[in-house]
């Protein structure tokens, strides 16, 4: 089914090879991307006179821009990973508990995301990590915390109108158990919108880390991730542009790929729009 | 050959799909005369609605397409002229009326504004328009129209919004007024109503009026014509008279043969204990009383109507005992054991006992799950009714019983029609093996030839399960049929309640005799003699 959207599936190979340059990149390369070659500062890209490495260039310490993309996707996808599934978690859970249990819970609950959301995250980020040590764990805690209610506050929303829908009372006449209700037929209507705010965030999260990490509170060098070449490649956008655009062009195709794959997961799961897959992106009229 | 005020020569329209063309009608043709009344008579999917969207030019083309035909108005045909002289006639000319009111009004603003606002559109000065409107709320029957013309549309009840409709189709006196289902939405009383406001107005103004309808009671009311339609075809034209004692088609006579409220009525005979006895049941929210000590019995194997106007509190008496929500005072009791004093863990396993059929199924049951997965949960949630290893063949047995096949059970919802989902509906309710099922209007929303399907698979399987039914309904004739004793509501209160027989052949109560006669019959003949005695009840 996946082959009937061309798109999605040219999302789901590049994913796959970000997922295999996660995994096996800083062993093969963590010697070249970390080694500095003067001669080779803000080496032009599109020459191979230096090896294929330096294809995309080099940087302003002559290191080769396509080892360090390759390197860097492990603690960018770790971190933007982590972080989207920790806050999806925790917020969907509780926004299942806001919108289903009684008032006062749910109220307490709101107002938990309320704290949150009135604190400016980069603040806050910026003083757990000015206490905490910067490290890849706390800097998913921190990004975790601070997108909790973006998650929350749909899933409540969502839950508070799908608990109406006559399915549901169906559910309660049979006797069904309140974990069975909200398991087995509210998350999976809901479940498609958290996804689909799940792939936006992850684009949204990797940008955070790379301002995080130019404060110089985030990832460590040398430590690499994308937002951090990017926020580095800044200052020579004007004479030395790839520095941040190869970079720049990974996190915006991976999230690119990944909403083009929520999408067709929507789709995908849904029996009642699956047929437009099934059809064979055949069109008529 | 005498000009028709309106014809319809030849007519389809098709629509291009993603599972291919649809061939919405084909090759129709009807009139219409100046002063008369013109039902167009099918069930769901007939395309009934469709020549008169194509005359209100709302078709979309694409998807849709008109491949063929006229449709002439005063001679010149309505397909060929241009978007600028179609606006002319839509709404000035020809003017439509639709099934759901409220969607067709504006919420934000007053609806005086709104009715003047269709004059106003046409050129009419706002003091000439404010002054129509006003007149034809007053004719339409809005009580204190000049505070109404203020007032907002949630503000008015279903049957003023209709009427309200009627008014704003008539601000440019109109000659052809398009009805489509304008009384589907509408409790009985309301509907006959507005049936003969339609009828008045149209006396007084002499226009042509296009009634879409489902229903052989409404024909007979109010129609001088008909045509019958199925799968986009007409099968037969005559008057209601001639349809319904000479239909010549076998899908009219079997539209007529699935009208309820023709065969033998139940005799309630005597049985053993009640197994529901209900005393005293209230629900109030705030200082509105739902439902004021309701007190009622119910047999085992018995099947107890429960009938009245949207607002009764027939479905609020279904909750109640279900505990989908909490009463406010009284008791019902299950077998001697008070169900209302239950808490939630006491009460799930009383629950397989008790189950429910809901209106609408397309809403009733989960869309992300499979029917196999839909029947089958009630064996997850009752873990000791049957083991795992069995629940394929008992779901096929299931779908068996209620008249769908076993491939059925690995589709979704989305993929049957209504009737079919309802049957699912049921099949579910039966999985737990239960002694009483509530129908909370489990009819009301399918076509009449299903109904009637639906209603047969509910008598066969109280025959052979001995399962008791609680039965609400709007629609006095399905009870007629199917119904034990009946019990009649209005606003909150139980007013009539006794055998089936008492109640439709020696009624009481004037609000259960008003009831009856305004329900609507199919039989022409049948339906004048409602009408005397709805005219001598108003009187």
């Amino acid at each position: 089914m996946l082959w009937a959207d061309k798109f999605a599936f040219a999302a789901a190979l590049f994913l796959m090879l970000m997922l295999l340059f996660a995994i096996f990149g800083p062993a093969l390369l963590d010697g070249v991307a970390s080694k500095q070659n003067l001669r080779a500062r803000n080496a032009a890209p599109f020459t191979v006179e230096r090896g294929f490495l330096y294809l995309l260039g080099g940087d302003a310490l002559g290191r080769p821009l396509l080892a360090r993309i390759i390197v860097a996707a492990q603690n960018t996808l770790t971190i933007a990973a982590g972080a989207v599934a920790a806050s999806m978690v925790i917020g969907s859970t509780l926004g299942l508990i806001a919108g289903y249990a009684g008032k006062t819970t749910g109220e307490v609950i709101m107002r938990l995301a309320d704290v949150i959301m009135s604190f400016p995250s980069l603040l806050l980020a910026v003083i757990v990590l000015y206490m905490l040590e910067p490290s890849i764990g706390n800097l998913v805690l921190v990004l975790a915390i601070t997108r909790i209610p973006i998650y929350l506050r749909t899933t409540r929303a969502e839950v508070l109108e799908v608990r109406e829908r006559m399915f549901v009372q169906a559910a309660q006449v049979m006797g069904a158990s309140t974990s069975r209700i909200i398991f087995r037929h509210i998350l999976p209507v809901i479940l498609p919108t958290l996804l689909t705010i799940a792939t936006l965030d992850f684009a949204f999260v990797m940008l955070a880390e790379s301002a995080l990490s130019f404060l110089g509170i985030g990832i460590q060098p040398p430590e690499v991730t994308w937002g951090l070449m990017v926020s580095q490649g800044r200052q020579y956008l004007t004479n030395a542009w790839w520095l941040a655009f190869w970079p720049g062009l990974m996190i915006i195709l991976t999230t690119m790929s990944l909403n083009l794959l929520s999408g067709w997961m929507r789709v995908a799961l849904n029996p009642t729009q699956r047929w437009r897959l099934e059809l064979g992106g055949k069109r008529n009229g | 050959m005498a000009e028709h005020l309106l014809e319809v020569r030849d007519l389809s329209v098709r629509f291009h799909t993603a599972r291919g063309v649809v061939n919405a009608v084909n090759g129709i043709s009807w009139h219409l005369d100046r002063g008369e009344t013109l039902a167009i008579l099918g069930e769901s999917g007939s395309g009934k609605s469709v020549s008169a969207s194509a005359i209100m030019n709302l078709i979309d083309c694409p998807p849709g397409e008109i491949t063929s035909g006229q449709i002439l108005f005063e001679g010149r045909d309505l397909l060929t002229l241009g978007g600028e002289a179609r606006r002319e006639i839509n709404g000035r000319r020809i003017a439509m009326i639709f099934q759901d009111p409220l969607s067709h009004l504006n919420p934000v603003y007053p609806v005086g504004w709104q009715i003047a606002e269709a004059g106003m559109a046409h050129g009419e000065s706002r003091h000439d328009a404010y002054a129509r409107t006003l007149e034809l709320m007053r004719r339409v029957g809005i009580p204190e129209p000049d505070a109404a013309m203020k007032k907002y549309p949630h503000q008015f009840s279903g049957g003023q919004r209709q009427r309200l409709m009627i008014a704003m189709a008539l601000v440019l006196k109109p000659d052809i007024l398009i009805a489509d289902e304008p009384t589907t939405a509408l409790d009985v009383t309301v509907q006959a109503e507005v049936l003969s406001l339609l009828e008045e107005l149209q006396e007084e103004t002499g226009m042509g009026l296009l009634l879409i309808t489902h229903d052989l009671g409404v024909v007979a009311e109010a129609a001088d014509r008909a045509v019958v339609m199925q799968g986009g075809r007409i099968v037969e034209t005559g008057t209601p008279r001639e349809l319904y004692h000479n239909a010549q088609h076998p899908y009219t006579r079997k539209l007529l043969a699935a009208a309820p409220g023709k065969g033998a009525m139940r005799q309630a005979d005597e049985r053993p204990a009640p197994i529901l006895q209900v005393r005293g049941l209230t629900k109030s929210y705030g200082a509105f009383t739902a439902l004021k000590c309701a007190d009622f019995d119910l047999r085992a194997g018995e099947t107890l109507a429960v009938v009245g106007e949207s607002g009764s509190g027939k479905s609020t008496v279904a909750r109640l005992i279900l505990r989908l929500e909490e009463a406010s005072g009284g008791e019902a009791l299950w077998k001697g054991e008070d169900l209302l004093k239950k808490s939630h863990r006491q009460m799930a396993p009383l629950r397989r006992q008790l189950q429910m059929v809901f209106q609408d199924p397309t809403q009733s049951l989960a869309p992300h799950m499979s029917v196999f997965e839909i029947i089958s949960e009630a064996w997850a949630i009752h873990r000791d009714i049957l083991p795992k290893a069995r629940w394929r063949a008992r779901v096929t047995e299931l779908l068996e019983q209620v008249g769908l096949q076993p491939e059925h059970a690995d589709r979704y919802p989305h993929q049957f029609s209504g009737g079919q989902r309802q049957r699912i509906a049921i099949a579910r309710a039966l999985a737990l093996e239960p002694e009483l099922i509530i129908c909370d209007e489990a009819v009301s929303a399918l076509d009449v030839s299903i109904q009637a399907q639906v209603i047969d698979l509910l008598g066969r399987l109280r025959d052979e399960l001995g399962i008791a039914f609680i039965f609400i309904a709007h629609d006095l004739p399905v009870v007629r049929d199917f119904a034990d004793r009946v019990l009649v509501m209005q606003k909150g209160e139980i007013v009539e309640q006794g055998p089936v027989t008492e109640i439709f052949e020696r009624p009481r109560e004037l609000y259960t005799q008003r009831l009856l006669a305004a329900g609507l019959d199919a039989d022409p003949d049948v339906q004048a003699g409602r009408r005397a005695a709805r005219l001598a009840l108003a009187g």
